[in-house]
């Protein structure tokens, strides 16, 4: 196993609803970005391209192949994609580096939910037979495991708002985050219960936007000349699908993931978690065994602005670029995907050397 | 430099319209359960599972690897799902062995899936796109204007795709495994069927089907696990390219050419048609055989139909070449499996593990899937002999 750089990266302000902007007009200005800050300049001069993103979002078959109209694949290009979020389209990229079929790898995903309801998109997930006809919706299902942590005495409500009103927080420098501000724990808690026990800023907001990331060897990455972080380590690990079978009150494939990338070896100083619920960031943390010193989600996280089938590459994308510009060393991605955190990915990122 | 991987395990289900008597777990995990026998290995031996299927809409449910992963025994593992609309199953075989090519894992078990009867395929292909005009065609409907363009300008005789309608039917006959078996299968037959989108009659298209294919890959260190011979994975290429574009070549793409130029330069083929003992390319409409032997490098322009007049693609007319010895898409056509399906059943032809539909001495083989307008191509050659 080789390192792999990350050397661009790019994300869209993550608003409510975009309205009539298209998805290629959501994904067009960030691949140009990259491409531009990578240096590569043209996707004709990227060895092989991935994304993600989901049919049902758009309510239409075939959501990515109008994304190709947004890369310029004319002559064609060696281009995948997956139906989850573009981490897993960067974890294929990182397969075709590792086995000498690429040196360079575009990666975007994107997702426009406004036009339907998307707690209620996710409850097709479920097992079809058993379970989606009860249409139990997304958010329900995390306020159950929220329940099972309270009661269990895992976690407080002030915990939960704490998370909240630290996301808030940081969410305030950056620029494409949709909620955030100074909100009080006292303030949080005042607010009425949305599906109990969560509230509803205990809930990622849904957002429309798009994020992508140019990687390579580190061979290349010198070539380019620019600043790059490297991937140490990288793993993804899936539970059952009936959430009757899983213990809620721990993430035991986030704790496989973190084991087989290495996030022990060495001091995490910042962790950027994917947890669409307050409560799940005290699993993703122990799963992930941080110190209590590490800085958790300085972008904001997903409770200031969820790019659903993007924001596990943003996760990826913000740990690099907080490397690269010298505020960190060593750092953390975490993405989830799935109910209740049934699929989870973690990455392992290092300044260079 | 990338790792050496073979297939050393291959599972299929039974293809037909409607398989009723499992649900879309049971239906994978068939495939799989066979794919581990013919490799001798069990659950515990596999590292990781790929997994890829057609859109989401053909059966309704969103991700549905989400809910597969017990039936897939992916507990505690990694699982990742492809989709590349109708080359899904050649993408996904080649997403596996670059799990085994990097060198990061030494044992995949990939399946891909479609259970058409759980919904509606032409619905779910038709769907209304914002500010686009609404076609309600279909995958024929789109392609047959296509194949017009393709007549007029090769100039080939009508009765093309009549010729290999029959020739791929009567390979099927071979295949128990087939969806249609229709033992009366005649050019008369296919020329009386009805016209559904001129020149396509419905014999000349593919049936819609419920079924999973899988297959074990393998480093090379652990082939010898597995008591069937190994297919060796020789090459491996992918191409996209957009939908529409002014000037875009639809009868003979352009990133179907490039990636069959990419594969072969990887194998190192100059002569498709005589170093390739035979190929399961991705013909879903009965014209895009003649079409695909030019875009493939195995006809020149315009002369792909004579190569099918003369019987070089047929198994029973002795062909040099035979093409979807199995029945091909047009006998059985689970849409999100079928490109693995032809994956599969090159690997099968180079293991000598093909049945009835065995070519004589298969040692190279060629598997082909298309998706999209004709613009995404997932490509991949076996051998029988080690590289």
């Amino acid at each position: 196993m080789r390192d792999i750089a990350i050397i661009a990266y790019a994300q869209s302000d993550c608003v409510a609803d975009v309205g009539a902007v298209n998805e290629v007009e959501l994904i067009m200005p960030l691949v140009q970005k990259v491409l531009a800050d990578s240096g590569l300049k043209s996707v004709q001069n990227v060895d092989f391209t991935c994304s993600g993103s989901c049919d049902y979002q758009q309510g239409a078959a075939f959501a990515f192949v109008l994304g190709v109209d947004a890369l310029g694949a004319v002559p064609p290009i060696k281009e995948s994609h997956v139906e989850m979020d573009a981490a897993w389209a960067l974890y294929e990229g990182w397969l075709k580096i590792q086995a000498g079929q690429a040196e360079t790898a575009l990666i975007y995903g994107f997702g426009k939910s406004s036009p339907g309801d998307l707690p209620i998109v996710l409850s097709k997930q479920l097992d079809p037979y058993y379970s989606a006809p009860l249409a139990p919706d997304s958010v329900s299902m995390a306020a159950m495991q929220a329940r099972l942590m309270l009661e269990a005495g895992d976690i407080t409500e002030e915990d939960m708002a704490q998370v909240v009103s630290h996301s808030r927080a940081m969410a305030k420098n950056n620029p494409h985050a949709q909620l955030k501000g100074d909100f009080s724990v006292e303030q949080l808690l005042a607010e009425p219960t949305y599906l109990s026990p969560l509230r509803k800023h205990d809930c990622c907001p849904v957002s429309d936007g798009a994020s992508a990331i140019v990687m390579c060897t580190v061979e290349k990455a010198k070539e380019l000349g620019k600043p790059y972080a490297l991937i140490k380590g990288i793993d993804h690990r899936i539970e059952s699908g009936h959430i009757g079978l899983r213990n809620l009150r721990e993430s035991s494939s986030t704790k496989i993931a973190a084991e087989k990338a290495g996030v022990a070896k060495g001091k995490v100083e910042v962790a950027e978690i994917y947890t669409p619920f307050s409560h799940q960031e005290h699993l993703v943390k122990l799963a992930l065994g941080l110190d209590d010193d590490c800085d958790i989600n300085p972008s904001g996280g997903v409770l200031a602005g969820n790019l659903m089938m993007a924001s596990g590459l943003s996760r990826i994308g913000e740990v690099a670029m907080r490397i690269c510009n010298g505020e960190y060393k060593r750092g953390v991605a975490h993405i989830t995907s799935g109910t209740c955190l049934q699929q989870n990915m973690v990455v392992v990122l290092e300044g260079a050397e | 430099m990338a790792e050496l991987a073979a297939v050393v395990g291959i599972g299929q289900t039974k293809y037909q319209t409607k398989r009723g008597d499992v649900s879309i777990a049971g239906l994978v995990r068939e495939a799989a359960v066979n794919a581990l026998k013919d490799s001798a290995l069990t659950w515990d031996d596999i590292d990781a599972v790929i997994i890829g299927k057609a859109p989401d809409m053909f059966e309704g449910v969103v991700m549905p690897e989400l809910y597969l992963t017990d039936a897939l025994g992916c507990n505690g593992k990694p699982m990742l799902r492809v989709h590349t609309a109708g080359s899904v199953g050649g993408s996904t075989a080649i997403v596996a062995a670059s799990y085994v090519q990097s060198g990061i894992f030494k044992r995949i078990l990939t399946v891909t899936f479609e259970k058409q009867s759980e919904s509606n395929a032409m619905w779910a292909l038709s769907n209304p796109m914002p500010f686009s005009p609404h076609l309600n065609a279909g995958a024929g409907g789109y392609f047959a204007p296509i194949i017009r363009e393709y007549m007029r300008r090769s100039k080939a005789p009508l009765d093309v795709g009549i010729k290999v309608a029959v020739k791929d039917r009567l390979h099927a006959l071979k295949n128990p495994l087939a969806h249609l078996h229709i033992e009366d299968i005649s050019e008369q037959k296919v020329a009386e069927s009805m016209m559904l989108w001129d020149p396509l009659r419905l014999l000349e298209a593919c049936p819609s089907s419920d079924g999973a294919c899988a297959m074990v890959i393998a480093h090379e260190d652990l082939v010898g696990d597995s008591p069937k011979p190994p297919a060796w994975i020789r090459g491996t290429a992918m191409r996209s390219e957009p939908t529409m574009y002014a000037g875009r070549e639809e009868v003979n793409p352009q990133a179907g050419q490039d990636c069959a130029a990419d594969l072969y330069k990887q194998v190192g083929i100059t002569n498709p048609r005589k170093e390739i003992d035979c190929a399961e390319i991705y013909v879903p409409f009965s014209w895009y055989e003649p079409m695909w032997l030019e875009n493939l490098g195995f006809a020149e322009p315009g002369e792909g139909w004579k190569l099918t007049m003369d019987g070089v693609t047929a198994l029973h007319d002795g062909g040099d070449t035979p093409w979807n010895c199995s029945g091909g898409v047009l006998s059985s056509n689970p849409i999100g499996a079928s490109g693995m399906i032809r994956f599969a059943e090159a690997a099968r032809q180079v293991r000598g593990d093909a049945g009835d539909h065995q070519v004589d001495g298969a040692k190279m083989a060629m598997g082909h899937a298309y998706g999209g307008g004709a613009q995404f191509f997932a490509m991949w050659m076996v051998s029988s002999d080690k590289p």
